[in-house]
């Protein structure tokens, strides 16, 4: 796990703008998945969490407007209604580039409870428009996705920050 | 990790302020698409926008399923085989009555100047997935718009009516089961004629009739089937049995529990209704009567 500390210490490459769009893409083909029975209640939010990656890791390059663009896809997607993952993700983006300073400074496994809460929080984003709009509380495995996401985080981070790590230089090896 | 130094004066507006944009937006979003309904032509654009993404995602599935297929044996094709041949004996069987039976039903509707019940006309399609919204009962069918099909049309399956059509994409529509918490189909007991209306408690498998007085005469085991009052589902078609009747002198109602006959929730493939039953005119609203709040119909 030393290796996949995010600290300010490590020193990456620039993220390529075609490698968050790639991610991005990925997460919301694994949403678009045919999910059903119980798979549907232990899948975590893909986007939630790509989203929440970039802008912890790049602030100023992923914002609001490709969280919002990607809530109002979900909304299409799955026929719910139009502007609730919108309005989750929006705030979900918020959180993490206000957050991320801090997030940053923790090392992976303690940032997956930062990651949880903010999932969590996404989730009951999500809960409390349903319930504006007359829907039922759909019960606790709700929010089981959301842990699993936490679970993921590690991996993921692994996983992308791959393409950024500096190749050794063969002249000097 | 940014390698551009940071801009000092032209930052644009703050998180705060973006958070206020696009969370005012979104509200907006949502009130149009609730309260007003106006958002169709926008969700049916940006369907149009998602649909490859949508088939792209199925692909993997569907491949497997193919394999799947590739590898099925010859002993339980030839088995289906047999069952599917004796079940066309039986059918055709029954067809050849059924025919003599609609011909002197013809006669007779024409001698008492009956209005001809129209042919119900049906389209099948194959369910691409189920809606993954934990909070109704949805799913998605591969014919759309282009294939005439329209909201509000009745779906079936081989046994009985499975949903409804609520929204339609170009080339998907979205149906609404009989199970969905807001779904609502006025049934007939097959056994007396008794009427009643049959909705969804959210939950698979379940139905419930409400509002039932406690002396009605409903009993386990009673089959429901459309009425046809309501000019969306054709009359006669099964949809339900009565699994528990509770009657509990405390209460008002009797409650009374049923399970659809359809697979609702386990069907790939689904009829439908295309044509819809022509109705006599609905009658003219009063004009200054105050509009009454309506429950919004899922």
């Amino acid at each position: 796990m030393a290796e996949t500390r995010i600290t300010p210490h490590e020193i990456l490459l620039p993220v390529k703008a075609g490698f968050i769009a790639a991610t991005l893409v990925a997460a919301l083909l694994l949403n678009l998945l045919p999910w059903s029975g119980h798979a549907l209640w232990i899948k975590p939010d893909f986007v939630a969490l790509v989203v929440l990656y970039w802008c912890i890791e790049t602030p100023r390059r992923i914002g609001f407007l490709a969280a919002w663009l990607l809530g109002l896809t979900m909304d299409v997607a799955d026929g719910t209604l139009f502007g609730q993952h919108a309005l989750a993700y929006t705030i979900l983006a918020y959180a993490g580039i206000v957050l991320h300073r801090r997030v940053r400074m923790f090392a992976v496994t303690s940032q997956m409870l930062h990651v949880v809460t903010l999932l969590l929080m996404n989730d009951v984003i999500v809960i409390t428009v349903r319930a504006l709009a007359g829907a039922e509380f759909p019960g606790f495995q709700y929010f089981i996705g959301s842990f699993v996401g936490g679970a993921l985080w590690p991996f993921m981070v692994a996983l992308f920050r791959l393409p950024q790590r500096p190749q050794p230089d063969p002249d000097h090896a | 990790m940014e390698h551009t130094p940071p801009p000092f004066f032209k930052t644009g507006p703050t998180p705060l302020a973006r958070l206020l944009i696009f969370s005012s937006l979104s509200i907006t979003l949502l009130v149009a698409d609730t309260l007003f309904g106006y958002l169709t032509p926008v969700r049916q654009v940006a369907a149009a926008a998602v649909y490859p993404l949508q088939r792209i995602a199925l692909a993997p599935g569907a491949i497997a399923e193919r394999i799947g297929e590739f590898f099925v044996t010859q002993s339980s094709l030839r088995s289906e085989n047999d069952r599917l041949a004796a079940e066309r004996l039986s059918s055709a069987a029954q067809l050849q009555q059924l025919q003599a039976l609609q011909l002197e039903n013809a006669q007779l509707r024409e001698l008492i100047e009956a209005r001809k019940r129209l042919d119900v006309k049906v389209l099948a399609a194959e369910v691409l997935y189920a809606a993954r919204d934990p909070f109704s009962r949805k799913i998605i069918v591969d014919k759309g718009l282009q294939s005439g099909v329209q909201a509000g049309q009745a779906v079936l399956d081989d046994r009985g009516v499975v949903g409804q059509v609520t929204r339609v994409y170009p080339w998907l529509a979205e149906l609404t089961l009989i199970t969905d918490k807001g779904h609502f189909v006025p049934v007939q007991n097959q056994r007396n004629g008794l009427r009643a209306v049959l909705s969804g408690t959210g939950s698979e498998g379940t139905l419930e009739l409400r509002f039932i007085p406690l002396n009605a005469d409903f009993q386990n085991g009673d089959r429901l089937a459309t009425s046809g009052i309501d000019g969306v589902y054709p009359a006669g078609l099964p949809v339900a049995e009565v699994a528990n009747v509770e009657r509990n002198a405390a209460s008002l109602f009797a409650r009374i529990t049923c399970k659809p006959l359809a697979g609702v929730a386990n069907r790939t493939q689904l009829l439908i209704v295309i044509g819809r039953p022509e109705l006599p005119p609905r009658p003219v609203e009063e004009q200054k009567s105050p509009r009454p709040k309506r429950a919004r119909k899922g």
